[in-house]
This record gives structure tokens, sequence and C-alpha cells, in this order.
């Protein structure tokens, strides 16, 4: 009987694939590959690409983990080290995890309201001086990719710096004796000791953070602008896939709902991938010690 | 009478390397050692014998201030090195940990290869000779040259047990400190890798001044020149337990043969402990 | 001294400082900056949540009364004083929580107990292990289409389109995994003796289980339902487009396959609203919603810390 439950899990796992594919199948059948490097989409005319939408959703993942890994690793290195007392150190370890708890919802209605109208002149400086890069070349108005990489950083620094701060706890003592046993310093002993022998753990932290934020619905829809227009500047609005889903799909019907059922796909696709060689990377690394 | 203690202490000529002067130690409010007074003497074996949890490890961690590491511990009084006080505040820890080695209780190899393991250290210490040259020549000193020669890139965990304790011997070494601690090197060792270890110690002797933790008895007779002996009573004053001190100490010979305290005749003649 | 001599030489070779720490030297300075960097990573780490927590306070907490908590919406308009409340939507989030709950529950506990106690690391333990892991990683809005596309688009639950259902049943895929894990991790962690003194004395393996096992790790377990349930109903992805919104209080059983408001969805679509009374609502759902989690948050803190209490 048990096993049928945990079997559940596995039937899930594979109707959701076999259900998006098939739902799918007549816009892969029509579009193929074209589906994933063209930018249209126009429901009147029946064509649709999901360059934009990929883009933007590669582009977000990874830019908020650019920012992300070292705040969040910064942060579990002040938690895990004794720079003040524990008090504090715990004070900041629970607030990063309550972070965690706080509905993506709300954060999208926070980052409407406050963050990014707050960040809009920062980021006019940014386009001012400079603009002449691609990133930045246009003039922020207002929602855009932007404020959604922002908001995604807010929402998988908690994710890092707990994974990291568990890793961190796990380094055993006796390794940060030995290094600094033949004088070397708190930092070099992180640097070269603690985070090497934690780098399985984080690895995988990070990667599960790269997945939670390339799946991440709500408050990227809310802030990015939802524009299938293609543009390279981060300061223009832009698209996700999810935020695709999230947007379209209550009014789809005919070719564009099995459009937007190849779009879930290949988000479902990548997450895998990210999935996977997450759990690959955490056993390639984990040191022997 | 202070300012006369000191004068001896400044002055080179005097043997001793490490002294401690009433020194105490505590845990929070938990006192594990207290009063000692040490002079250990410059290129000789000294070991610390006691009772378990009678505060040797606790007493030498002091010397090279690997105490600092633990959160709430406290200590009272001076130690000297070269007669320098350790515990004065313009003393930088890194560098007093960089003249003062240790040797762990646990092998504890980095997480690196057997070359890495040995390099790491001097690197950080700035050492600007031939890499290769120091790893061959420390983990010939520690006498695990053969075993290691053929697999340098190998994890340090590749290797056993006693052959890991020699490997934290040899990275020791390679950072050419002056004194060298050892916190029960061979407990978790076999009888041969002791011996092969006791035998590096007397090579080592040579070049440094080395002080070892043992409980083993037999292992003190062999390898040191002075031992010290340290008990655990209970005090009214602490409610917590026992307090160390140190009961004795005296050449080898001297501690082993004519003791001048009953409880050291005690201990030795395994009475207690 | 003879011996320091032909050691001096080998010394040369090193930096020889002085025991004197010297605060200007690049190691300490670069000691310095980077535990600067640490610390102010830390603050900057907090600050999100401070803002967010503060401005929800602030903005949706002025509002509170028991007139928002209770009447159903008002159509969206710029009349601030008569936009209504947010009942049906507290309401909502709390029905189909419970509805998530009471499909994953079993299934979640029945897959832990079987990963735990029937096939430790057998291949197919360590596929199912695999599978949590990837469920837990699935986007929460592919929940939704799936649901979607089996359930609603089908009509397949007599014939209704959006529900209440569909929507807990959403749910439900994204709180099995959290059970099945700390189900499983809580069993791991009771001792074997006392498995084999059960099974020893003449118990069967289903007495072993529901009289010894299961109890022992009752809290754990407890643990992982709250978080999943606490997951489940801050979601909004996963009920856009299965439960959809509704402006009514739910009024019998059969309106649970009809639309149903929550406060996620409601939050999502009033904060598009151009008009102020309605974005108001949405900072006071907010607030509510963000009562209910922290709550549910700190209840399982609970659990678990009155665990270790017991066990250590
Ligand atoms: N990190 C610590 N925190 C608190 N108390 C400690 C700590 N380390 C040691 N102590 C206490 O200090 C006392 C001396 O401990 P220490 O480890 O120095 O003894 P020891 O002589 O080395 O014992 P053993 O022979 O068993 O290694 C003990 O009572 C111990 O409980
Ligand atoms: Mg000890």
């Amino acid at each position: 009987m048990v096993l049928a439950l945990a079997s559940v899990v596995a039937l899930i796992l594979l109707s959701i694939f076999v259900v998006i594919f098939f739902e799918s199948r007549e816009s892969i059948s029509r579009y193929g590959l074209n589906f994933l490097i063209t930018s249209a989409w126009n429901p009147v005319t029946d064509e649709y690409g999901a360059f934009t939408a990929i883009y933007g959703t590669l582009l977000t993942s990874f830019a908020s983990l650019l920012i992300a890994v070292p705040l969040g690793v910064g942060t579990a290195i002040f938690i895990t080290e004794d720079f003040v007392n524990k008090k504090i150190r715990n004070f900041i370890s629970v607030m990063v995890e309550l972070l965690a708890a706080i509905p993506s919802v709300v954060l999208g209605l926070w980052a409407i309201f406050i963050l990014e109208p707050f960040l809009r002149p920062i980021f006019q400086l940014i386009h001012k001086f400079l603009g002449w890069i691609p990133f930045f070349s246009t003039s922020p108005i207002g929602p855009g990719i932007a404020p959604a990489i922002i908001i995604l950083v807010v929402m998988i620094l908690p994710i890092i710096t707990s994974i990291s701060k568990d890793s961190l706890n796990q380094v055993p003592q006796r390794l940060r004796q030995a290094s600094y046993g033949i004088g070397a310093t708190r930092w070099t002993t992180i640097f070269n000791v603690i985070i090497p022998a934690a780098i399985s753990g984080i690895t995988g932290g990070v990667l599960l953070a790269l997945g939670r934020a390339m799946g991440e619905t709500m408050a990227v829809t809310m802030i990015i602008g939802n524009s299938n227009s293609f543009s390279w500047s981060i300061f223009s609005p832009g698209y996700t896939i999810s935020a695709m889903l999230a947007n379209q799909f209550g009014e789809a019907d005919g070719t564009q709902v099995s459009s937007l059922m190849y779009a879930a796909l290949i988000l479902m696709i990548l997450s895998l991938l990210v999935n996977i060689f997450a759990q690959w990377a955490v056993k390639k690394l984990s040191l022997k010690y | 009478m202070l300012h006369n203690k000191d004068k001896i202490k400044n002055n080179q000529s005097t043997n001793n390397c490490i002294s401690f002067e009433n020194v105490s130690i505590k845990y929070g409010n938990s006192v594990a050692i207290r009063n000692v007074f040490c002079d250990i003497p410059r290129s000789n074996v000294t070991s610390f014998i006691g009772p378990s949890g009678c505060g040797k490890s606790t007493a030498l961690r002091a010397i090279n201030r690997m105490n600092d590491l633990i959160d709430g511990c406290q200590l009272l009084g001076r130690v000297f090195f070269e007669g320098i006080d350790l515990y004065s505040v313009d003393i930088d820890p890194v560098e007093v940990r960089r003249k003062i080695g240790m040797v762990f209780q646990q092998p504890n190899p980095f997480p690196k290869s057997i070359y890495e393991n040995i390099a790491f250290g001097a690197r950080i210490n700035g050492y600007k000779g031939n890499m290769d040259d120091l790893v061959e020549s420390s983990l010939r000193k520690a006498a695990v040259w053969e075993e290691c020669k053929d697999k340098l890139n190998e994890s340090g965990y590749s290797l056993s047990g006693g052959q890991q304790q020699r490997l934290c011997i040899a990275r020791t070494i390679a950072i050419q400190p002056e004194v060298i601690l050892m916190d029960e090197p061979c407990s978790a060792l076999d009888p041969i890798s002791t011996l092969k270890i006791e035998e590096t110690i007397h090579e080592l002797k040579k070049n440094f001044t080395i002080i070892i933790v043992t409980h083993n008895m037999q292992q003190a007779l062999r390898v040191s020149d002075y031992t010290a002996f340290y008990n655990a009573e209970s005090t009214q004053e602490s409610n917590s337990g026992k307090v160390g001190y140190l009961v004795e100490f005296d050449k080898t010979n001297k501690i082993f043969n004519s003791p001048k305290q009953q409880a050291t005749q005690d201990y030795i003649s395994g009475k207690f402990g | 001294m003879g011996c320091k001599e032909t050691k001096s030489k080998v010394l040369d070779m090193y930096n020889n400082h002085s025991l004197i720490v010297n605060p200007n030297s690049k190691r300490n300075l670069l000691e310095k900056i980077f535990t600067l960097l640490s610390i102010i990573c830390a603050i900057v780490a907090i600050i999100p949540l401070m803002l967010v927590i503060s401005f929800v306070l602030i903005k949706g907490g002025s509002y509170i009364s028991l007139d928002l908590l209770i009447l159903e919406p008002e159509p969206p308009g710029d009349d601030l004083l008569s936009a209504g409340g947010i009942g049906p939507a507290i309401v909502g989030t709390l029905i189909m929580s419970l509805i998530a709950a009471i499909i994953s529950i079993p299934i979640g506990v029945g897959g832990g107990i079987f990963l735990s106690e029937f096939s430790k690391n057998g291949n197919f333990a360590k596929f199912i292990r695999f599978g949590t892991n990837v469920l837990a990683g699935v986007p929460s809005i592919i929940a939704g289409v799936f649901i979607y596309a089996i359930i609603v688009s089908t009509k397949i639950i007599f014939g209704s389109m959006f529900s209440a259902i569909a929507g807990g049943m959403a749910l439900s895929i994204l709180m099995l995994p959290t059970i099945i894990k700390t189900t499983d991790e809580g069993l791991k962690l009771v001792p074997d003796d006392l498995r084999k003194g059960a099974l020893g004395v003449g118990a069967s393996k289903f007495t072993m289980i529901t009289n010894i096992t299961l109890p022992i790790a009752f809290r754990s377990i407890s643990t992982g339902v709250v978080l999943g349930i606490a997951r489940a109903a801050g979601e909004t992805a996963p009920l856009i487009f299965t439960a959809l919104f509704s402006r009514y209080y739910i009024t019998g059983l059969e309106d649970l396959f009809y639309e149903m408001s929550s406060l996620s969805v409601l939050i999502y679509n009033f904060a598009l609203e151009p008009y102020e009374a309605q974005n108001q609502l949405a900072w006071s759902a907010s607030f509510v919603l963000i009562i209910i989690l922290l709550g549910m948050n700190i209840l399982s803190r609970w659990i678990t810390s009155s665990t270790t209490e017991k066990n250590f």
C-alpha cells in the first residue's frame, strides 16, 4: 500500500511531462525548434516564438544569481564565524529564513509600489552613464527586467544563505584548527579550507536557487512589464516563461494554448536539467575529510 | 619580585624557550588550570603527563594561542616565548602560530592533495624557495616520504591514520616553526606507527623545541628530556568540578625515578589516572 | 645555539615577521576588508525583510478592521470607503489549503514511510527520493498548468471548470515533496534498536510502525506538514487559472466546484488594478497573509524546538 503511495510521486512527475508534452505537440510540430529563436507572439496571425521569454528567464535567473551568491555566501560566513556574539548572528539567521516565508505575491506587491519607484532614479543614472552598453541602452520607465532581477535576488537569497550556512557549519572544527595551527589567518582559512570543504553543499544550494529563480512566477510577473518585444536592455519591459504562462493562460485558446504548453515544457526541461545537475554536482564535488 | 623575573626572562642567555608565569585558564566560569609556573627549555623534548581532564591540552593550546578559537576561554597570567609576552595586546596571534606549530590528537590533513597539504602552509608563510624540495625534505623529516612519494597528487585522506599523522607533522615542519606542540599525536595510532613518530620526534629535537602531551608514560620516558606532571583536584572555590594544576616539573628521569611529590609517585606507578 | 646558525639559512626563505601585530600590513588590511564585506552582506541581506515587513505592517495594518476582515470585496472602483473586505479570500485560502492537506498528507506520510521503513536504500527508493527532489524543484506555475490541462479544461469533475477542488489539487502537488521528505527524515532519526525491539517481541511490522516509529517521529512530521501548508497558503501561481477568483463567500459544499478566491490571488488581481481602493485591499490582504504564514513558521519552529528538548 505504502509502495503505491510512494509511486504517486513518480506518477505525478511522469504525468506532468506526458500531459504537457501531449498538449504542446501541435505547436511543436508546427514551429519546431524555430519556436526557441523567434520572438513573434501574435494570436491573430497565429505566429508564436518564445525567444523573448527564454531570454528573460535565463537573463533574470543568472543575473540574480550573480548578485545573490556573493551576498548569500557572505552572509552565511558572517553567521558561522564569530565576528559578533551569537545572539546577533542567530537573529540575522532567523531573519533571513523568515524572508523565505514571505509569499512571492507580497514581494511583487512591494516591488510594484515601493521597490521599483525607489530604484528608478538609480537605474536612470546607470542608463545615463553606461547607456552605450546594450544591457543598459533603454531608459527605465517603470516595470522591467532590472527590478525583476532585484526581486529575484530577494527571493533566492534565503535559499543560498541557509544552505551555505548549513554546509559551512558541517565543516569539522579540526580542519579549522589545522589551518590556524600552521599560521593561516581567518580569511585564508575561510577561502582555502572552509569553503572548499563546504563547496559541494554550497553549489547544491546555488543550483537549487537557480532552479527557483527560473520558475519563480508571481513577483516577476508583477514587475517585469510583460512585453514580448525583444530588447537586450534590462531596463526595458520583458517576459519570462512563467510570467507568460501566468499572464496568458486564462484567456488563451487553440494554438496559443498549445504554444504556451510548449513554453511550459521548455521551462520544465530547464528546471529538470538544473535539478539533475545539482544532484550530480553535489556528489561530484564533495571532498572526503 | 616581578621586576626581577622580567629581567631574567628578557635575558637571552637563559635556556628557556617557553615560560608560564602564574597562568590560570578559564572556560566561561569554570577554571581548567590554575597558577602554573613552568620554564620549558629550548631544543629539548618536554612532555606533559597527567590524568584525563587535568588541563594538559588546555595548557598546550595556551602556548600558540589556539585557545583564542574557543568561545569564552580566558587566560590570566603570562606566557613568554623567547622573552616576549604572548598575550600582550600588541601580539599578532597569527605570527605566534607561525613560530609555534601544532600537531593535533586526531590526524587532520586538509582535504587537498598530499603535496598541497605541505605547500599550503609554506606558501601562506611566504616561503620563496623551491616548493618540490621543501615538500620532499619535510616528508622525509617526518619519516613518511617513502609512503607518499608515488602519490603526491592524491588526497591526504588516502593515507592510513599513522601516515596522516606524520603528514601533519611534515606540514608543521614545513612552516619552519621554532616550537612544535603535539597533543597526544599517537593516541589514534598502532604501536608501529607510534614508534615511527617517536623516531621522528628524536630527529626533530635537533632543530625544534618540542612539547608533547601523552597518556603513555613509557612514551614520555622514551622521547622526552623534561616532564611536567599535571593533576586535578576539587577545590572549594570552584563548584564546577576539578581544577588542574602543575604538580611537578623536572628532568624526565628525575620525575620517573625520584619524584618529589607523592602524587607524582602514585601516578607513575599506576595508582590512579 | 649551534643548530640555530644552520637554521637561519633556511629561515631566510620565509617572510620572517616579528610577533608584534602590524595593523597596516597587507595581510591585516585584507582581513579587515573581508570582515567588513561579510558584515555588509549580512546587513544588506536583512534589509529586504525589514522593509517588506514594515511596509506591509504600516500600509496593510493601518486599514485592518473587523469590516475588512469579514466583508466581501466590492467591484473595482475608486471608492476608498466602500471597497469592501477580504473575508471570502481568507476563507478561500483556508479551504484550499485544507483540501491540499487532505490530499497530500496521506500520500506524503505514506510515501515517507515507504522510503524509510520498507525500502531504505533499494533502487526504487533511490528513484523515488530523486523524484521527490525533482518534484520539489518543479516551478509552481507548472503545477497550475498541469491541473488546468487535466482537470479544468477537461471538466472531468462533475463538469465544473475552475474550482476550489482544482486549486486545492494544484497546491497539493507543491505540498507533497515537503511532507515526504520530512516524514522520511523524521523516521530515519528513530533508532533502529526500537524497531528491532518491537519486532523482537512479536509485533507485526504494521503495529511496529503505528505504535513505535510514527509516534516518535510525529513531531518532525508535523513540522513538515505545517511548513507544507504554509508554503501552499502563500502560493499564487497554481491558483490563477485553476481556482481563479470570486467575490463571494462560499455558501455550501457545492460551491467547492466553482471559482474560489484566495488571499494570494486577491493580492495579485488587486495590485494590478488602477484604483487606490483595490491596491489598499491588496496591502491589507498581504498583512493578513503574512501574519498567517509567520504564525505557521513560528509554530513549526516551536514544534521542532520542543522535540530537541525532549530528545537530548
Ligand atoms: N572547549 C572547551 N570548553 C569548555 N570546557 C573545556 C573545553 N576544553 C576543555 N574544557 C575543560 O577543561 C578541562 C581540561 O580539559 P583538557 O582538554 O585541557 O584536559 P586534558 O588534560 O587534555 O584531558 P585529556 O587527557 O582527556 O585530553 C576539562 O575539565 C574540560 O572539561
Ligand atoms: Mg587533551
